[in-house]
């Protein structure tokens, strides 16, 4: 599990978009995955199941909690490059506009590399809900990239 | 689900390298007959490349020490602390593990939680006319109105599992100026439980469970976040600790 450690933190930062509170969510996690310890099954992909806790407990907390406020403060990783800083910087900015669910299925799709099944697993919901999803945060980023204003009408199956 | 919709999931899987490879030259005529779906293609391939580009830096981010996989153990002080061995044999049943940084001893604020529980449960337990304000009939309104009174989010837990019904609520007075709640169950019995919830002032952010016995009223009480809990009734240890579990498992979902 400490392998894991970088990679929940990573999925926490897009979760809960700053450091601080990423690591809190870690933090949770991993107390969480140490009591359900007996849970995880030998053999089975220890990081889809973590990232599957992680979920959970950030849904759980998220219910709790009073909503975040909107902002741009999207604190994703050590400062960017400048060749690259003003790419990257759209690209903080366009996710800080992107609901939740949208951001975490990019994560877990585009660069943590799962399957779309073992996406839908994770984030418990079914296949066809984390291709919609990823559809329109695709098309959602891309536009807010693109300077177009995006689609007012949001749906979140 | 159109033929439209099909092409979409196939644009995607196509993306993220994830199309069968039978269906690959098919998406690739289609991309060549369709320049606008050729151009989203496009961005996003860019945008995962750009997304990977923007986290994966992160993954050789120096781990701060503090994040544990396996939660420092506090077995020792809690022996010393005179939380004694059941708190041990309590925490493991119920899968809970210290906090690695806070000091598991049972703190002022949990004492005074557990002795107001007690006093609340004794006065409120017995009334046959008003055992509450606001009755389970009305559950969205009390919870609502109980969170907005303690100014954190309630929740009445669901008690069926250990044969317990809400029964309904009331606001109590708490520590100074801040209010407490109380939410009462009954079994098919008449028996009745009062959770007690007040907001955790000074102490730890999780405790394990701790019982006291108090003019025979038993309660298991314990801090989750920013609220303290204890459980109180005319029951006996071993038969107040499952329904305990059950509430700290609802609260905790």
């Amino acid at each position: 599990m400490t392998a894991q450690i970088p990679r929940l933190r990573r999925y926490a930062r897009v979760l809960a978009r700053t450091t601080a509170r990423a690591d809190d969510l870690v933090q949770d996690t991993l107390e969480r995955a140490w009591t359900k310890r007996h849970l995880w099954q030998d053999g089975s992909d220890l990081r889809a199941w973590a990232f599957s806790i992680m979920h959970n407990v950030y849904v759980n907390q998220a219910r709790r909690r009073e909503p975040e406020p909107l902002s741009d403060d999207f604190e994703l990783s050590s400062p960017p490059t400048q060749e690259r800083g003003l790419e990257l910087r759209d690209l903080y900015r366009a996710l800080a506009r992107l609901p939740v669910d949208y951001r975490e299925v990019l994560v877990l799709v585009a660069v943590e590399e799962l399957r779309y099944a073992e996406v839908a697993e994770i984030l418990n919901v079914p296949v066809g809900t984390v291709m919609s999803r990823l559809s329109r945060a695709r098309e959602r980023l891309r536009l807010l990239m693109s300077g177009e204003s995006a689609p007012v009408l949001q749906r979140v199956k | 689900m159109n033929e439209r919709h099909i092409e979409e999931n196939e644009l995607h899987a196509y993306v993220d390298g994830a199309l069968a490879p039978e269906r690959r030259a098919a998406v690739e005529a289609y991309l060549a007959a369709n320049p606008e779906a050729a151009r989203r293609v496009e961005a996003y391939r860019a945008q995962n490349a750009l997304l990977r580009s923007a986290l994966d830096p992160m993954l050789s981010e120096p781990v701060p020490p503090t994040l544990r996989v396996r939660p420092r153990a506090r077995s020792r002080e809690w022996f010393r602390y005179g939380g004694m061995a059941a708190s041990l044999l309590l925490a493991a049943t119920i899968g809970w593990f210290a906090r690695g940084q806070t000091p598991a001893a049972p703190t002022e604020f949990g004492t005074a939680l557990a002795k107001r529980a007690v006093l609340a449960h004794l006065v409120y337990a017995p009334e046959v006319q008003h055992p509450v304000e606001v009755s389970a009939r009305q559950e969205e309104h009390l919870v609502q109105w109980l969170s907005k009174r303690m100014r954190i989010p309630m929740r009445a837990p669901q008690l069926a599992q250990a044969g317990f019904q809400l029964v309904g609520g009331r606001l109590l007075p708490g520590d100074g100026a801040q209010p407490a709640a109380q939410f009462m169950y009954e079994n098919t019995e008449g028996r009745r439980l009062t959770l007690y919830v007040a907001a955790n002032t000074d102490g730890p952010r999780e405790t394990a469970f701790r019982y006291a016995e108090d003019d025979g009223v038993s309660t298991f009480y314990w801090i989750e976040g920013q609220l303290g809990y204890a459980l109180s009734g005319e029951l006996t240890r071993e038969q107040l600790l499952p329904v305990a579990q059950t509430v700290y498992h609802e609260l905790s979902r």
